[in-house]
């Protein structure tokens, strides 16, 4: 392997320093505001390494905002935010990689391309860089799709190499906005049980923002429910451990269907 | 089938139909002309041939000055889009002067190009470059515009350099939108190289049609603009087939 790739190699899936133990996310006292309008107040959150976080709320409370200050894209207009020992921006950009809502495929690459773009923006060769991403391909049944432009994709598709081209990033955090949201009911429960053997295979600490309940506490140890905006938290769960590997069983448990009227109950009510 | 046969039917009907009333004098009778004004094509095509190498050697001028003039428009055009683009202020400093050379009439900057610099190829491609900078330059500063910004978050994540950045994301956005430009901008440029030996100039089809217009050369003159045309859609045909082999993603 020639020496620039090796930085990168096959086990760069996660860069050196944060490595194999993962990086905590830590929010203190967090505030946002737009000008006048004040989109998150006061708001603490806290996900340990390796640690998956649901956050639920009503459409426009700021859970996109929060993602993006999480992931550096933002500065908050009080409190802070801290990924490991990262606390500025770039440096939560160092340690965070961000899927957005659209999968956001570059239409002028390849699928492998597409997911190995954060390789190839630390300029790794596009040679090295397709080989490891390609890897990836193949342990998340993606393996034959390699070439595919993404306009010869399903929706399911698009977001699976969405998702490998996040995690690629090698960040040991990451700040997922509703990935699934575009896509049918069945390719979503699909989805969600192929990204919980992503996670379980490849452990990163995740923030996952979603406005579906029973999406956040079966994917997540832990589930946030967040108030019209500002937003704060208006209570928080932890989902059944451990996942279980059918999601249709687990969803149907008698735990889970009270925790997700729990949740519900909370997303309608507001404060109380 | 349909896209070849049909437009070839058309127009050689339309041609027959245009031989056949010249032929006989109908033109001429209905527009109250003299029928030696009103040539046949049977008639261009002879005056084509007979004159090819002084039609050819005209072509060959009139085409250089489209080519290069467009290269400039086009050089200029990507260099307004792109070099602008990081500094918005810059942008919106030279957005009213770069309209405003649009809205100056080429009918009254070209005879000042012609005292300037004489009656050689500089002043046509300033004329052409004039006319093809516009449409390029608009359209790749607005193609740079329509960049996602959602997209411009994830490539920031994914570690992407602002020349990444351009390279990787901002640039292949606007490619199609530039190509608008270049086939706007290409479609008028013979129109301007024609319009540019009209003002002053001692060879090229526009010069060619000058002189044979004033010769009441008709059939010649029909024949020089056949060319032109020809021209003019070879350079189309030439950045369309560019745009196909580039923009392959659309």
């Amino acid at each position: 392997m020639p020496a620039k790739t090796k930085e990168f190699g096959a086990d760069s899936a996660l860069p050196a320093s944060d490595d194999a133990l993962g990086v905590a996310v830590s929010v203190r006292g967090l505030r946002h505001s737009y000008g006048e309008l004040s989109t998150i107040e006061r708001l603490d959150l806290d996900v340990p390494a390796h640690g998956v976080l649901g956050l639920v709320g009503p459409s426009g409370c700021g859970k996109s905002t929060l993602l993006e200050l999480i992931a550096g894209l933002r500065e908050p207009t009080g409190g802070e935010v801290a990924l490991g020992e990262g606390l500025d921006p770039a440096a939560r950009l160092a340690r965070c990689a961000f899927m957005p809502q659209r999968d956001l495929l570059l239409p002028w690459l390849s699928a492998i391309d597409n997911a190995a773009l954060a390789l190839r923006n630390r300029g790794v060769r596009r040679g090295a860089a397709r080989r490891e991403a390609g890897q990836l391909f193949e342990r998340f049944g993606l393996a034959g799709f390699e070439r595919s432009s993404p306009a010869e994709l399903s929706g399911g598709m698009r977001q699976r190499v969405a998702f490998l081209r996040t995690l690629v990033a090698g960040k040991p955090v990451l700040a997922l906005d509703e990935p699934f949201a575009s896509l049918d009911a069945i390719t979503r429960a699909e989805m969600q049980e192929w990204l919980a053997g992503a996670l379980d295979a490849d452990p990163r600490t995740v923030v996952l923002v979603t406005h579906d309940v029973e999406e956040a506490l079966y994917l997540c140890d832990r589930v946030a429910v967040l108030s019209a905006r500002p937003a704060r938290i208006v209570e928080e769960m932890s989902a059944p451990a451990p996942r279980a590997a059918d999601r249709d069983e687990a969803v149907t448990d008698p735990e889970f269907v009270a925790l997700r009227e729990r949740a519900l109950h909370a997303l309608r009510g507001g404060t109380r | 089938m349909r896209r070849w046969v049909l437009p070839a039917l058309l127009i050689a009907g339309l041609v027959g139909a245009w031989q056949i009333a010249a032929t006989t004098g109908a033109i001429a009778d209905a527009l109250n002309l003299d029928p030696l004004l009103i040539p046949s094509p049977a008639e261009i095509a002879t005056a084509l041939w007979d004159s090819r190498s002084l039609v050819a050697e005209n072509a060959w001028v009139t085409l250089k000055e489209i080519f290069f003039g467009f290269l400039i428009g086009l050089a200029a055009g990507l260099a307004f889009g792109f070099l602008l683009r990081p500094f918005e202020t810059l942008r919106l400093t030279f957005y009213p002067l770069i309209v405003a050379s649009q809205a100056i009439p080429i009918i009254v900057f070209a005879p000042i190009l012609v005292v300037w610099f004489g009656y050689g190829i500089g002043p046509k491609l300033a004329v052409v470059a004039l006319v093809c900078f516009f449409p390029i330059a608009v359209a790749t500063a607005d193609g740079l515009r329509a960049v996602d910004l959602q997209a411009v978050k994830m490539m920031r994540t994914l570690d992407a350099s602002r020349r990444q950045l351009l390279w990787r994301l901002e640039m292949p956005t606007a490619l199609p939108f530039t190509f608008s430009g270049a086939k706007i901008g290409v479609t008028f440029a013979p129109i301007a190289a024609v319009f540019g030996e009209w003002v002053g100039s001692d060879s090229g089809l526009g010069h060619l049609i000058l002189q044979d217009n004033a010769q009441l050369n008709t059939a010649r003159v029909f024949a020089a603009a056949l060319v032109l045309s020809a021209i003019a859609i070879g350079l189309y045909g030439l950045v369309a087939l560019a745009e196909r082999r580039v923009v392959t993603w659309r």
